[in-house]
C-alpha cells in the first residue's frame, strides 16, 4: 500500500466487485420481485401464503444455513451442476442467484405492501377504461407502486452489499471474483489490519447512512406528490 | 337496448335480477342499501363475474352461458362513487386515458365534454387540487371520452356533501339532454331518481320488483314507493306559453295544463314537473276566490288508507281519466265527509308544482362551496 493513499488495488477491487454484484442483484431482484409481489397482492388462493412464507424464510434463517443449502446445491455433486454443466459455487453467477434468494424478502414486501394499499379500484378503472390487465399493470399499478418499488431497490441493493454469511458460504473470498466487502473486513480483522478494517467499515457506515436517509427523503416526495 | 339476467348467491340473500332498459335515456337502478343494484351494475361492467348471468346490450352478447367479455372489451364508461381518479396523472391525462385506448372514431369529442362538464379550467391540475364535485365531473368526462355505448353511475353523487351535489346535479341533466347513449344509474335517493331517471327498476332484496317508466312505477299502488312518508308524481310535459309579467309557464301534461314558476325557456321546451302528494287538495268543483292556480279535471283511480288516518288517493288527470298519473294524500277525515269514491272525477287543487330541475340556464357559473371563484366559459 502506497504511503498516504486511502485505498490500496486490493480494497478498490472489492469495492468494484460488491457494487457490481449489488447492482446485478438489484435489477433482477426488481425483474423477478416486482411480478411476484403482484401476485402476492392479488392473489386470494392459498398457495399464495405458502409462497410468500418461503420467500420470507431468509428473515429468520441464519445465513450459514441458507448458504449451506445453496453450496450444496451449486456444488459438484448437484442435479442443477448436470444440468447446467458446471458448477455454481465459489463463482460470481453463484454469488447473484444466493443474494438474490437472501434479500428477495427485503424486496417483495415493500412492493406488496405497496401493491395492496393500492387497492382494487385503480385496476378496475382502468378496465372500464379500455385498458387490458397488462397494460393496466404498466400504466396504472407500477408507477402508483413506485415508492414501494423504490424502496425494495434500496433495500435490496444495501443488503447485497451487507450480507456476509451467505457469500462466505457459497463464495469463500476469490479475490476478484467472490471477495466481497465484508468478507474483506472480517480477512482484515483476522490478520489484525485494523487500519483498513476500518477504513472500510466506516465507509460502508457512512455509505448505509447516506442511503438510507437518500431513501426516506426521496420516498418522502414520491409520497408527498400524491396526496 | 339492454337485457339483463343475473343470478347468484350474494352474502346472506340470493340475486336473481332481470330487466330490460331502453337503449336510451337514464334508468335508474334504484332500492335501499344492499339490496344488490351495485352487484348488477359490477356484473354489467364485467368487474363481477355471477356464474349465471345473461346480458345483451344493443345487440351484442357480452355475457351467457359460455362467453363473458373481459370489462377492458365492453363498450361501456362506468362511474364509481369516488371519482377514483389516477392520482400519478394529471387531468388531462386522466380524461384522455381511454379515449388514447379507443380505436374507433370518437363520437364523443374531447372539446364537447369539457363544455358539457366545465372542466377546461382543471385541465392542468393534479387530481388533489380539485373538490369532491371537480373530481367527479372530470371521472364523468373520463367515462363518457371513453366512448361507451352505455354509461354505468354507481351512486356518482352518494359521496359528495351537499354544496357538490348540487354543484353537479346540472351537469347530469346537461348530459342527459346531450347525450344519446344509454345511461344506468345506481342510486338510493329517490330525490336524484325523480330528478334524473326516465326509467325506473325498483329493486329489493336481490330481485326487480318492477320496471317501467318512472311516473308509472312512482305511481303504481302495488310498489312500496306509493308508500313513502312523502311521495311524489313526476310528469314530464311541454312548455306551451310563458308569461314574463308574472314570471310563469304554461306547461301542457297528458290530460291538463299546469301553471309552473318560472320562465321555463320556449315553446316547445320539454320540461319534468313534480308534484307532492300533501300538496294536493281535493274538490267537487272548481275553486273560486282561492290564490290557487291549478285547479285540474282528474278521475280517481283508487286509494289507500294509511297507517296514520290518512287516504293516498291514485288519480289521473283528465275528465277521461286516461292523462297523467298523480298522488294525493287527505285526511281519512275529509275523506270521508265528502264522500269520495273510486271512479268519481273530481277536481285536485295543485298548491305547489315544482319544477323537478331547475332551469337549464341555472348550470352554475361558479362553485357554491363560495371558497373559489371558478368562472367556466365555453
Amino acid at each position: 500500500m502506497s504511503e498516504g493513499a486511502l485505498l490500496d488495488a486490493a480494497m478498490v477491487q472489492t469495492i468494484a466487485l460488491t457494487l457490481k454484484l449489488a447492482m446485478i442483484t438489484t435489477i433482477v431482484l426488481l425483474l423477478v420481485g416486482t411480478p411476484l409481489a403482484w401476485w402476492l397482492a392479488r392473489s386470494r388462493g392459498l398457495w399464495k401464503e405458502v409462497v410468500a412464507a418461503v420467500v420470507a424464510l431468509p428473515i429468520v434463517l441464519p445465513p450459514t444455513v441458507l448458504g449451506f443449502y445453496l453450496l450444496i446445491a451449486m456444488g459438484p455433486n448437484s442435479p442443477l451442476t448436470t444440468i447446467l454443466g458446471r458448477k455454481l459455487s465459489f463463482t460470481f453467477e453463484g454469488l447473484v442467484i444466493g443474494s438474490v434468494i437472501y434479500s428477495l424478502p427485503f424486496v417483495v414486501n415493500p412492493i406488496r405492501n405497496a401493491f395492496e394499499a393500492m387497492g382494487d379500484r385503480p385496476m378496475e378503472v382502468a378496465a372500464t377504461l379500455r385498458s387490458g390487465p397488462l397494460d393496466a399493470f404498466f400504466t396504472v399499478a407500477l408507477p402508483l407502486a413506485l415508492p414501494g418499488i423504490f424502496t425494495g431497490a434500496i433495500l435490496g441493493f444495501a443488503h447485497t452489499i451487507g450480507e456476509f454469511g451467505v457469500v462466505l458460504m457459497i463464495g469463500g473470498g476469490i479475490p476478484g471474483v467472490t471477495k466481497v466487502l465484508s468478507v474483506t473486513i472480517f480477512d482484515y480483522v483476522e490478520t489484525l489490519q485494523w487500519g483498513k478494517a476500518h477504513i472500510l467499515a466506516g465507509g460502508m457506515l457512512g455509505m448505509s447512512f447516506v442511503v438510507i436517509l437518500a431513501m426516506m427523503l426521496i420516498e418522502r416526495r414520491l409520497n408527498g406528490a400524491r396526496r | 337496448m339492454i337485457e339483463a339476467a343475473f343470478k347468484g348467491r350474494l352474502g346472506s340473500f340470493d340475486l336473481d335480477a332481470e330487466f330490460t332498459a331502453p337503449g336510451q335515456g337514464v334508468t335508474a337502478l334504484f332500492g335501499p342499501s344492499g339490496c344488490g343494484k351495485t352487484t348488477v351494475l359490477r356484473s354489467i361492467a364485467g368487474l363481477m363475474r355471477l356464474p349465471a348471468g345473461r346480458l345483451v346490450v344493443n345487440g351484442v352478447t357480452w355475457q351467457d352461458g359460455r362467453r363473458f367479455v373481459p370489462p377492458h372489451r365492453r363498450a361501456m364508461g362506468y362511474v364509481f362513487q369516488e371519482a377514483s381518479l389516477f392520482p400519478h396523472l394529471s387531468i388531462e391525462a386522466n380524461l384522455t386515458f381511454g379515449m388514447r385506448r379507443q380505436k374507433a372514431p370518437a363520437r364523443i369529442g374531447l372539446d364537447e365534454v369539457i363544455d358539457l362538464l366545465g372542466i377546461g379550467r382543471l385541465f392542468d391540475r393534479h387530481p388533489t387540487q380539485l373538490s369532491g364535485g371537480e373530481r367527479q365531473r372530470v371521472a364523468i368526462g373520463r367515462a363518457l371520452l371513453s366512448q361507451p355505448e352505455l354509461l354505468l353511475m354507481d351512486e356518482p353523487l352518494s359521496a359528495l356533501d351537499r354544496f357538490s351535489k348540487d354543484d353537479i346535479l346540472p351537469y347530469l341533466e346537461r348530459l342527459h339532454a346531450a347525450l344519446s347513449i344509454p345511461v344506468l344509474y345506481v342510486s338510493h335517493d329517490i330525490a336524484e331518481v325523480e330528478r334524473l331517471a326516465d326509467t325506473l327498476v325498483l329493486m329489493e332484496a336481490g330481485r326487480v320488483r318492477a320496471a317501467g317508466p318512472i311516473a308509472d312505477v312512482l305511481a303504481n299502488p302495488a310498489l312500496p314507493l306509493i308508500r313513502l312518508p312523502d311521495p311524489a308524481a313526476v310528469i314530464d310535459g311541454t312548455v306551451i306559453a310563458t308569461d314574463p309579467r308574472y314570471g310563469l309557464s304554461e306547461v301542457a301534461v297528458r290530460g291538463g295544463v299546469m301553471t309552473v314558476p318560472g320562465l321555463l325557456g320556449a315553446v316547445g321546451t320539454r320540461r319534468r314537473l313534480r308534484v307532492l302528494a300533501r300538496d294536493i287538495s281535493l274538490g267537487r268543483h272548481a275553486p273560486q276566490d282561492t290564490t290557487i292556480l291549478n285547479a285540474l279535471t282528474a278521475r280517481i283511480e283508487g286509494a289507500e288508507e294509511t297507517a296514520d288516518h290518512q287516504v293516498t288517493v291514485r288519480l289521473r288527470l283528465g275528465a277521461d281519466g286516461m292523462g297523467a298519473a298523480l298522488v294525493a294524500r287527505v285526511s281519512r277525515k275529509s275523506w270521508d265527509m265528502l264522500g269520495l269514491r273510486t271512479g268519481e272525477t273530481i277536481v285536485a287543487r295543485l298548491k305547489a308544482v315544482a319544477l323537478v330541475e331547475p332551469a337549464r340556464q341555472a348550470a352554475p357559473q361558479h362553485d357554491k362551496s363560495g371558497i373559489q371563484a371558478r368562472p367556466w366559459q365555453s
